[in-house]
């Protein structure tokens, strides 16, 4: 039945993912050198792929069900801020810093999702509100609580070793979260009943909805996942570097986009697959880190992403075509 | 003659002031196919919705095999087995004919939170169930919706209702985009449908589908029942003259006609 021709994995979602990776990585090595393929050279893309990559899983989920959600932009400080705030500026135990952050993911994705379901705007425009509202939250609370728009956190030893610590001294230790996060929505989505869910939400949400599926509460789900996801992910960042800031977090928005749609999820819904969307992760990574190891200015980069985001959406469509059309050649 | 399996006794549907269906009475039977035909607006998707537990009749009864039911939502309507299957709906282009087939229902094996969804037998107990519904084409379960005709695909919708043990089958205007080879198809398997003793309510416009597979008929008009006749009862032409509304066609002839002779013979310049 799995039978590995390369026509195969052609018509696979992450096949235009493998190929771009493939693409980028003799690019680099033909101009710059192998060193970013070694130890200190692949710390400095795998800590970039493992932050992005945590947040670009459930933005893939979210627009495979249909969906989008851009507020993780903000949700990112937030998490930072939330745990810098509870433990370092009110000097509470990290575990409740740890929680806040965590919470305030929750929450957000659940207003997120809840005006999704309930009013249907569009959620690009949902996200887009709660973006600008969360954003402007932190900063006004935390100049109101603080004084300041960056606060500085000293993590206890046990939060630091999960959370902020270096592995080897340079790979940061979110990457083992990423492997295991990935792993997990490897099972849930490919293997577990509820994966073919979302992918008939993306599809056709009527029909969906016809066939007995709870859409409302899965959408919700998806929205809580990736508010929790980006918070987690900025509450990692405030443990690593022991401050938080108000501002950054914005140019997450359109990474994970963009490692989403190299990954090969169809921007429409119903399409894509969690592998391609860690190898899109991981190109996207290797083009963001890998101008370093070359003689080129580092203000290429974003024409080298710009060109592949463009190539790899239209291989991904030529690939989907092939996938449509493809009928099994007669049995000899 | 034995119970009707689903029944409306003098339902009547008004959404606020409007009065969109007027007491309906109608049954359909186990091995029937109920043709139902009528315009745009007729009220026929209204009435659809009151079988399959969309809305609930303003007055009314629904009777389930001789039982009086109220619907308060599709799912309590799915659950007796009355299935509705829209034009091109239930299907997933980019998903695969086994997963589309079991979506919301996927086979599991394994225990516990390791469950895992069954691709082996999700896609041969597919490829079985549409291949006993003629389309022999089909013997892939990976092979993805999008690349089958619309005949195929509402084939496929078909199979997948009656797989899951549908009793009532409501098919909205299945033949309606369908090109003449495709919908001839779409007809056989609602004969397929009927031998196997499912009742079929089948809503279209083409009176030639409708003669070819209909054993009972009825034609709405401005949400009221205008004709219920058997087989065989009417012709072709009878029909057609129903359907294109009676009294509406009735009404232009009588205009045309004041404006003629006000106007000393000429037609009204179009």
């Amino acid at each position: 039945m799995n039978n590995l021709s390369f026509g195969n994995l052609l018509r696979r979602p992450e096949a235009g993912a493998f190929l771009g990776l493939a693409g980028v990585l003799v690019f680099f090595v033909a101009f710059g050198s192998t060193k970013f393929l070694e130890t200190a050279g692949a710390a400095s893309w795998l800590n970039v792929a493992a932050n992005l990559g945590i947040v670009a899983l459930p933005i893939g989920l979210l627009m495979i069900a249909g969906e989008l959600d851009i507020s993780i932009g903000a949700m990112i400080p937030a998490g930072s801020m939330t745990v810098a705030v509870l433990s370092g500026h009110y000097d509470l135990p990290i575990w409740i810093g740890i929680l806040g952050a965590l919470s305030v993911g929750l929450c957000i994705g659940l207003i997120n999702g809840i005006l999704v379901v309930r009013t249907a705007v569009p959620s690009l425009i949902v996200t887009l509100g709660t973006l600008f509202a969360v954003q402007g939250l932190m900063l006004g609370a935390s100049v109101l609580v603080t004084g300041t728009t960056s606060v500085a956190l000293t993590a206890a030893p046990w939060a630091k070793f999960f959370f902020g610590q270096f592995l080897g001294g340079s790979f940061q230790v979110i990457i083992l979260w990423w492997i295991a996060i990935t792993a997990l929505f490897i099972f849930f989505i490919h293997y577990s009943p509820y994966g073919n869910w979302i992918f008939a939400m993306g599809g056709d949400k009527v029909s969906a909805r016809n066939a007995g599926i709870p859409t409302n509460r899965l959408t919700i789900i998806l929205f809580v996942l990736s508010a929790t996801s980006a918070s987690f992910v900025g509450m990692c960042q405030a443990i690593l570097f022991n401050s938080a800031q108000v501002s950054g977090g914005m140019t997450f928005i359109f990474n994970s986009i963009i490692s989403v749609v190299v990954g090969g999820v169809l921007l429409t819904g119903g399409f894509g697959s969690i592998i391609g969307i860690f190898f899109g992760t991981i190109t996207f990574a290797v083009v963001n880190q890998g101008i370093y190891f070359t003689t080129f200015d580092r203000n290429w980069s974003s024409l080298i992403i710009g060109v592949m985001l463009l190539l790899a959406v239209l291989m991904n469509n030529t690939f989907r075509q092939m996938a449509l059309s493809y009928a099994p050649k007669k049995k000899k | 003659m034995a119970t009707p399996i689903l029944e409306l006794e003098n339902v009547n549907k008004s959404f606020g002031p409007i009065d969109v269906l007027h007491d309906i009475t109608l049954n359909v039977h186990p091995g029937e196919v109920l043709c139902l035909l009528g315009d745009n607006g007729a009220g026929k998707s209204t009435l659809i919705k009151v079988f399959a537990g969309v809305h609930k009749p303003t007055s009314g009864t629904v009777r389930f095999e001789g039982e009086p039911v109220v619907f308060n939502n599709p799912r309590e309507a799915a659950d007796l087995g009355i299935a509705t299957v829209h034009q091109f709906g239930g299907t997933f282009p980019l998903m695969s004919i086994g997963r589309s087939f079991f979506v919301g229902r996927e086979p599991t094996k394994g225990f516990g939170p390791f469950k895992i969804y069954d691709r082996k037998t999700a896609n041969s107990i597919a490829v079985k169930a549409v291949r006993e519904f003629g389309i022999t084409r089909i013997d892939d379960g990976d092979r993805l919706i999008g690349g089958l005709s619309g005949g195929e695909r509402q084939s496929l919708a078909i199979a997948r209702a009656v797989h899951f043990g549908a009793r009532v089958l409501i098919l909205d205007e299945p033949t309606a985009a369908l090109g003449v080879k495709e919908a001839a198809h779409v007809l056989r398997i609602v004969l397929e449908a009927r031998r196997r003793g499912l009742a079929v309510i089948f809503i279209t416009h083409n009176v030639i589908h409708a003669m070819t597979v209909g054993d009972h008929f009825a034609v709405l008009i401005k949400g009221a029942k205008a004709a219920d006749f058997r087989k065989g009862e009417k012709s072709r032409e009878e029909i057609t003259d129903l359907m294109a509304g009676g009294e509406a066609m009735a009404e232009l002839e009588a205009e045309i006609e004041s404006y003629s002779t006000a106007h000393s013979g000429h037609p009204p310049q179009v």
